[in-house]
């Protein structure tokens, strides 16, 4: 327990110091990513429902935040709460009808809702169709005090936006509810009998996967200053995927380490062009066929070897 | 001329022989999708890819070999059937004794990798194949292309064969006990892993056969199987997976009501289907002929 502690001690301690050695713009972009991979972890590590739709919540977010900021000129804390208001909305809708079918179909039937939606903000008049919102202006924050036009003070306003959603999934992932969540993963039969209502937990962690996962995507539009269809793109819901996996499905900061991993991959990578999406192709092949754990449920077993001997 | 409902009927002929056409493939790769599903377990993502692959190797067999469109017909899905074949060997089988999830992103990945790699060597904008069966029919209310007339036969046939080779043959039946359960039949001594590989080389085949009746009518490009898949999910949660012949009624169906859709509220024709399976989950959860498991 004490080296977990001495390691997020740590970790915090390099995320202060980071925008002194790395560009702000990257860093903040990893974390929103980061975010949004805890979130889509918070449902597929711990209630074992996995949703290949998650970009629709990142990407509309993203759009209610700039249409809040930009077209109705409201404060950026509005946009990050209608983002995540809508998200979470959108997340109780989809999720209701998606949690009536189980596994495999659960996957195929949020990814079919994410299309959709994708669809949907192709033609709807507020999303500018193919190019998107441009130009949200960065506001000032809390009425004026924190001025986020400057990268650095920004980068320290994500950060606490970030450790904000990392914490509420601690939270709930430590609570009664989320015991109870992972008793519905490993065995749902028996947590019916015990008098549990799958469906209600389900659609709960449903719900605040979506919800946290928009607070992700308001974020990110609020950093890039536009949202574009990428971000509700099938293949952004297959980057979450992607960044949970390498990370580690079920350990709580895999998400983050895997997120850092692919938004690094991608930005030294952008040069090949469509070679990126081989490259991640073959990682999820080379994951799933023998480092199913992730980077750090690998780490984590090399350790508890290691002190076994 | 007369008018139904406001629309004149080249329109609304034309949209539902589209609809139709559209129809035809979501027919073809629902089936597809729907038997690999039953013998692998394995949701395979990458149907559209083969597909794709199918349209690629006509186009390749015209342009280098000279292969016309009817030999391709027969050519292209075997190659592309063998490659699902070694695909098989290699990658697919590792993963059978894990979750359905891992095959779902393990064939996901797999997609990306092809679509990548025909991508960075052909680029993203199509290619053109030139229309093996020109000219058409004035049907007095319509015209009729005969390509796309005989697309639709075809897919027809394609699907009613298949329909048979499952439910009336030999190699049939022992495909369903198979499915149902691989242990007994392996004990009455057939030989299930090989059963297994060559009904993902049927289905890959099937895709690529699509890929093949598609090339004339659509651009050949990397990403022509893209889109496509994810209707052809929504596709399946709406037929279910359980019968062969809901697979095929469930495509035509849902091609139509696309079709349709394009004359009555254009701006939903791209959403429609994907509000048919939120009806279809409200109100039969386990999809229109499916079992509830």
């Amino acid at each position: 327990m004490n080296a977990t502690r001495i390691g997020y001690a740590l970790l915090i301690v390099l995320a202060l110091v980071a925008p002194t050695f790395a560009y702000p713009v990257f860093l903040m972009k990893a974390l929103c990513f980061a975010l949004f991979a805890c979130a889509f972890n918070l449902l597929l590590g711990y209630a074992g429902l996995m949703s290949f739709g998650h970009a629709m919540f990142f990407g509309m977010a993203g759009y209610f935040y700039g249409h809040v900021v930009k077209a109705w000129d409201m404060a950026p804390e509005l946009g990050l709460l209608l983002g995540v208001a809508g998200a979470a909305l959108l997340g109780l809708v989809t999720g209701a009808l998606a949690i009536r079918r189980q596994g495999i179909y659960f996957a195929m039937i949020t990814l079919a809702f994410a299309q959709m939606v994708y669809f949907f903000c192709i033609q709807a008049p507020f999303t500018g169709g193919e190019d998107g919102l441009q130009g949200i202006p960065r506001k000032a924050l809390l009425g004026g005090l924190i001025p986020i036009k400057d990268d650095k003070v920004l980068y320290y306003v994500v950060l606490a936006i970030f450790l904000f959603g990392y914490a509420a999934i601690y939270r709930v992932i430590h609570s009664p509810f989320g015991q109870v969540l992972k008793a519905i993963r490993d065995n749902e039969q028996r947590a019916k009998s015990l008098g549990y209502e799958a469906d209600r937990y389900k659609l709960l962690a449903f719900v605040l996967s979506a919800g946290l996962a928009g607070l992700a995507g308001a974020t990110k539009a609020m950093v890039q200053q536009f949202a574009t269809l990428t971000d509700v793109a099938a293949s952004t819901s297959g980057e979450v995927v992607l960044m949970a996996l390498v990370g580690g499905l079920g350990t709580i900061v895999g998400p983050v380490v895997g997120a850092f991993i692919i938004v690094t991959m991608q930005n030294y990578l952008a040069f090949t062009g469509e070679f990126v999406l081989v490259i991640q192709g073959s990682i999820f092949v080379v994951i799933v066929l023998a480092f199913r754990k992730g980077v750090v449920g690998e780490l984590a077993d090399w350790w508890k070897r290691r002190q076994a001997r | 001329m007369f008018e139904l409902l406001g629309i004149p009927p080249q329109a609304l002929f034309g949209q539902l022989l589209l609809g139709l056409i559209n129809g035809a493939f979501y027919a073809m790769l629902s089936l597809g999708l729907a038997v690999i599903f039953g013998m692998l377990n394995v949701i395979n993502f990458t149907h559209g890819a083969q597909y794709m692959m199918g349209a690629f190797a006509a186009w390749l067999l015209l342009g280098i070999f000279d292969v016309p469109f009817w030999a391709s017909l027969v050519i292209a899905p075997i190659i592309v059937g063998l490659f699902g074949i070694v695909l098989e060997k290699l990658i697919l089988k590792r993963i059978y004794h894990l979750d359905h999830l891992y095959g779902f992103l393990l064939t996901f990945g797999l997609a990306l990798v092809i679509e990548g790699l025909f991508q960075w060597k052909w680029g993203s904008s199509g290619a053109p194949y030139p229309n093996p069966i020109p000219g058409g029919f004035n049907l007095g209310f319509m015209f009729l292309p005969t390509y796309r007339g005989f697309v639709v036969v075809a897919a027809l046939v394609i699907c009613l064969a298949t329909w048979y080779g499952i439910e009336r043959t030999k190699l049939g039946a022992y495909l369903r006990a198979a499915t149902e359960n691989p242990t007994l039949v392996r004990a009455f001594g057939i030989n299930v892993p090989r059963l297994i590989t060559l009904t993902y080389g049927l289905g890959v085949a099937l895709a690529a056969l699509a890929g093949v009746l598609a090339a004339p009518i659509q651009q050949v490009s990397a990403l022509m199987g893209v889109n496509l898949v994810l209707i052809v999910f929504a596709v399946v949660v709406i037929g279910g997976m359980g019968s062969i012949m809901g697979s095929i009624v469930t495509g035509f169906g849902l091609g139509l009501v696309e079709g349709l859709t394009k004359v009555f509220y254009p701006p939903a024709s791209n959403t429609v289907i994907f509000v048919v399976m939120a009806l279809v989950l409200l109100i039969k959860p386990a999809g229109l002929f499916g079992q509830t498991k």
